[in-house]
């Protein structure tokens, strides 16, 4: 059992847990990821590392609520449990030792991206982070991002604070004006990461992005996560999730993502229902 | 005993094929203990017993066929457990047609002695009884850590244990049993009779630690810094393949890893009382004819596809599943598609499958596994509509360890190389045995494996104490 330490409110759908899992913290690294099972009738998901605590023996998880599971985890108090937590998984974020990266985080992604930043600010590489959300109450770790960013800019769809638009007009903003950036990382909704690997292919900027294909095991062992790149297929818990932007194949991955639409729309009436009667 | 022999065995009573597939209830319900006395008394008790030959442990499979014509269950329980550790696994999954029954001297006139069955019966009668209380064993100051815990890592694990060893099990799933939990399908091995071999362990002073993955969570070094004095590694051969042909990636194609675990592990046969889901459409084509194969198509029926297809290159003399769950598989109206080969896949506009384009096979020149080589036919191919494909082809060791712990020298394929006497790895300290050395192969060829290294670690350590 894993003991949630501490849960934070970011919006009113995204919840900070900081878990109790020594076993997790002990190697995790940037980019990493866990995969979760809530309960003993649980499935397992897979969610993001976005910050660990080596002496202490912790891992901090962002969750947003997209469907049952997700909803069911954010429910969980402090001092409750999650009965299975594996992880570090999926090789860590590859980043370069020198020069000048812009992340972008959309959405949940801003915390994984907040791992990814802070190791490249204590490596010494220029950090210019671009975060975004639909509007200014969805905007998370501001802060924090803040904290590891030499530079910070936050985009808000509706303009309620911050650049009006996506964090992919900002990037392409700051690059007609002049801005240099050897690499790019994106962390978010699928959408997103396909909209930063169309905006910086032209550009000719190398971009990771941390692909989130359904998963099972998280160890290589069924075949779920397969991803296209470069026209091979891959496993996105072990090859992955971080691939070259440019050669994924988006279309299928997000086709993919829907296979059990239908499954995930029947579990959520029918939780409703129950919710209902009791 | 009777001199005379009797060639005819003793039916198992089964399960009505009918009813069977609409659940996940075992199929074969095992002898009573009317039948049980019967069956044994069918061995003519040889004086070299051809069996034990046949048999990868060497149960003493004579003398404990005597105790149980004779009615003495618990000393023949004794007795199968002097050499096997899982024998409710093995008397249910063991190829005994190929191991064991074959061997045995009453199969060259009749059916050979039940010797599975029999076995079984022991081991589900302790299931019965309750376990033993575990022997008061020495503690020995010296620690081993068991990556996996399948038949392999269970086996190494139990003997260890039993001589006072400190043992942890380190398992990457959230349940033990390798294999045996999230492979095999409750209506052949129920989980019930793994998480009771599990629990043993337990009794016994094994830890198990779950959500671990070695050369993750942990690497190998971090065990030794950790002071473990040894290191069996058990990890299996989990690794799916596919075939590489186009439309793979369609919704509705899943790796038999993947089908079976939703279904066995997760339970997705119980969505959405159970949270997993699975997709299983009216029509599945399972690729391949081994085990898996099987497996695959008889849980797709149970858990609602109304037509079950195997397709396989080769022809029925070569399929490599048992032979009677090949039986149980027809039995159930599994349609069989032998010298069939798929070519590519069609999908509709939403990145769902609709059908595969087959070709039509013919076996010509002998290859290199002996058998002889499928060879396409040209301008036979042919269209079959269905919804899902489960690809068994076959798996390939899980390289999660040796990728991170480059000095245990591995093959080509990715099997680690060990020496067969001891299960001793090319680095110290360090054993290895199971599917993750020799490549998918069977329960009882794993379980031998783990009792090597649990010797060859014995030895170790015994060298290391002085
Ligand atoms: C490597 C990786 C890292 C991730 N990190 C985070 C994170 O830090 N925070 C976060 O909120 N989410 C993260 N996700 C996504 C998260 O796993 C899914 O949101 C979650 O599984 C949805 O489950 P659900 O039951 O709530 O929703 P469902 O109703 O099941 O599905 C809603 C949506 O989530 C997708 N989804 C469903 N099951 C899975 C699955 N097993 N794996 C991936 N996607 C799935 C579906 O395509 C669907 O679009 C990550 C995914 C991956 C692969
Ligand atoms: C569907 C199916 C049906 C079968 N039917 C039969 C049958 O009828 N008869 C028969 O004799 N054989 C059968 N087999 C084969 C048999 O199950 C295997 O040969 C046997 O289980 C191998 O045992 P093992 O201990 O080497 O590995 P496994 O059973 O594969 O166990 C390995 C364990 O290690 C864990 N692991 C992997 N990597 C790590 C890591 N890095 N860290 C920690 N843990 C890890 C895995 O999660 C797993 O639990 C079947 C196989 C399948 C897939
Ligand atoms: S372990 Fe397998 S091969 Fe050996 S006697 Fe038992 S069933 Fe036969
Ligand atoms: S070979 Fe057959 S008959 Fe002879 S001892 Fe073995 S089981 Fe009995
Ligand atoms: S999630 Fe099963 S192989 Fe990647």
């Amino acid at each position: 059992m894993y003991e949630i330490l501490r849960k934070e409110d970011l919006t009113d759908i995204t919840k900070l847990f900081e878990v109790n899992a020594p076993l997790v913290a002990r190697n995790a690294e940037p980019g990493q990821f866990v995969i979760v099972r809530i309960d003993e009738k649980g499935e397992r998901i897979p969610l993001t590392i976005a910050d660990y605590d080596k002496e202490k023996g912790t891992v901090t998880i962002v969750v947003q609520e997209v469907g049952f599971t997700s909803a069911m985890l954010n429910s969980l108090r402090e001092g409750q449990s999650i009965v299975d937590f594996a992880g570090p998984l999926g090789r860590p974020a590859p980043l370069p030792k020198e020069g000048s990266v812009v992340l972008l985080g959309g959405g949940f992604g801003v915390a994984p991206i907040y791992p990814v930043a802070k190791e490249l600010r204590n490596r010494g590489v220029k950090v210019t982070s671009i975060i975004g959300a639909r509007r200014e109450n969805l905007v998370i770790m501001e802060k924090e991002m803040q904290s590891v960013s030499d530079k910070l800019y936050v985009c808000t769809d509706d303009g309620s604070t911050g650049f009006k638009g996506f964090v992919t007009q900002k990037l392409e903003e700051l690059v007609a004006g002049g801005e240099k950036f050897d690499e790019a990382i994106a962390i978010g909704p699928m959408p997103m990461m396909r909209a930063t690997a169309k905006t910086t292919k032209p550009m000719e900027l190398k971009t990771w992005v941390s692909v989130d294909p359904i998963m099972v095991d998280g160890t290589g062992m069924c075949g779920a996560c397969r991803v296209t790149v470069a026209g091979e297929v891959k496993f996105g818990c072990v090859d992955g999730p971080f691939f070259d932007a440019h050669d994924v194949d988006f279309e299928e991955a997000h086709r993919r993502n829907l296979m059990y639409r239908r499954e995930e729309e029947h579990i959520m009436t029918v939780c409703r229902r129950g919710g209902d009667s009791a | 005993m009777s001199d005379k022999i009797n060639p005819t065995r003793v039916p198992m009573s089964e399960q009505d094929a009918k009813e069977r597939i609409s659940d996940f209830r075992e199929v074969a319900l095992g002898y009573t203990v009317e039948e049980v006395r019967r069956e044994a008394e069918r061995c003519i008790q040889c004086k070299k017993p051809k069996c034990e030959d046949g048999c990868p442990v060497k149960v003493p499979i004579r003398d404990f066929v005597m105790a149980v014509a004779e009615g003495d269950d618990e000393k023949a329980l004794e007795l199968v457990k002097s050499t096997n550790s899982l024998p409710a696994v093995c008397g249910r999954v063991c190829p005994q047609e190929e191991q064991c029954e074959a061997k045995c001297v009453i199969s060259k006139k009749g059916d050979g002695i039940s010797i599975g069955r029999l076995e079984r019966f022991v081991a589900d009668w302790e299931m019965q009884r309750g376990p033993a209380k575990p022997n008061v064993v020495e503690k020995k100051n010296q620690k081993v850590a068991i990556v996996g815990s399948g038949p392999a890592g269970l086996t190494c694990a139990g003997d260890l244990a039993r001589l006072g060893y400190d043992v942890t099990v380190f398992e990457a799933l959230h349940a033990p049993g390798g294999v045996l939990i999230y492979g095999i399908p409750e209506f052949r091995l129920p989980n019930r009779v793994v998480h009771y071999e599990v629990e043993n362990l337990r009794r016994n002073g094994v830890r198990i630690e779950t959500n671990a993955v070695i050369g993750k969570s942990l690497t190998v070094d971090d065990l030794f810094e950790d002071g473990f004095d040894a290191i069996f590694v058990g990890t299996g051969a989990g690794l799916p393949r596919f075939m590489g042909i186009p439309g793979e990636n369609l919704n509705g194609v899943y790796s038999a890893n993947e089908f079976l675990t939703r279904v066995n592990l997760m339970r997705a046969d119980c969505f959405p009382e159970n949270h997993t889901p699975v997709n299983v459409g009216k029509r599945v084509a399972v690729v391949g004819a081994g085990n898996t194969a099987m497996d695959s198509a008889r849980t797709a029926l149970r858990a609602g596809a109304e037509e079950a297809h195997i397709i396989y290159r080769r022809s029925e003399t070569e399929m490599t599943a048992r032979v009677e769950e090949y039986h149980h598989a027809i039995e159930e109206g599994v349609i069989f598609n032998w010298l069939t080969n798929p070519v590519r896949l069609f999908g509709n506009d939403d990145g769902w499958l609709t059908a595969m384009e087959c070709i039509r096979m013919e076996l010509g020149e002998p290859d290199d596994s002996g058998r002889r080589r499928p060879v396409p036919i040209e301008g036979s191919e042919f269209k079959i509509d269905v919804e899902n494909m489960i690809l068994a082809l076959g798996t390939s060791p899980n390289p999660l360890v040796p990728q991170t712990a480059t000095d245990i020298d591995t093959r080509s394929w990715g099997g680690i190389v060990v020496d067969e006497e001891t299960g001793a790895t090319s680095r110290e300290g360090v054993f290895a045995g199971g599917d993750i050395v020799t490549g998918a192969a069977t329960v009882i060829l794993a379980m031998g494996a783990g009792k090597t290294a649990a010797s060859g670690i014995d030895e170790y350590l015994k060298s290391k104490r002085g």
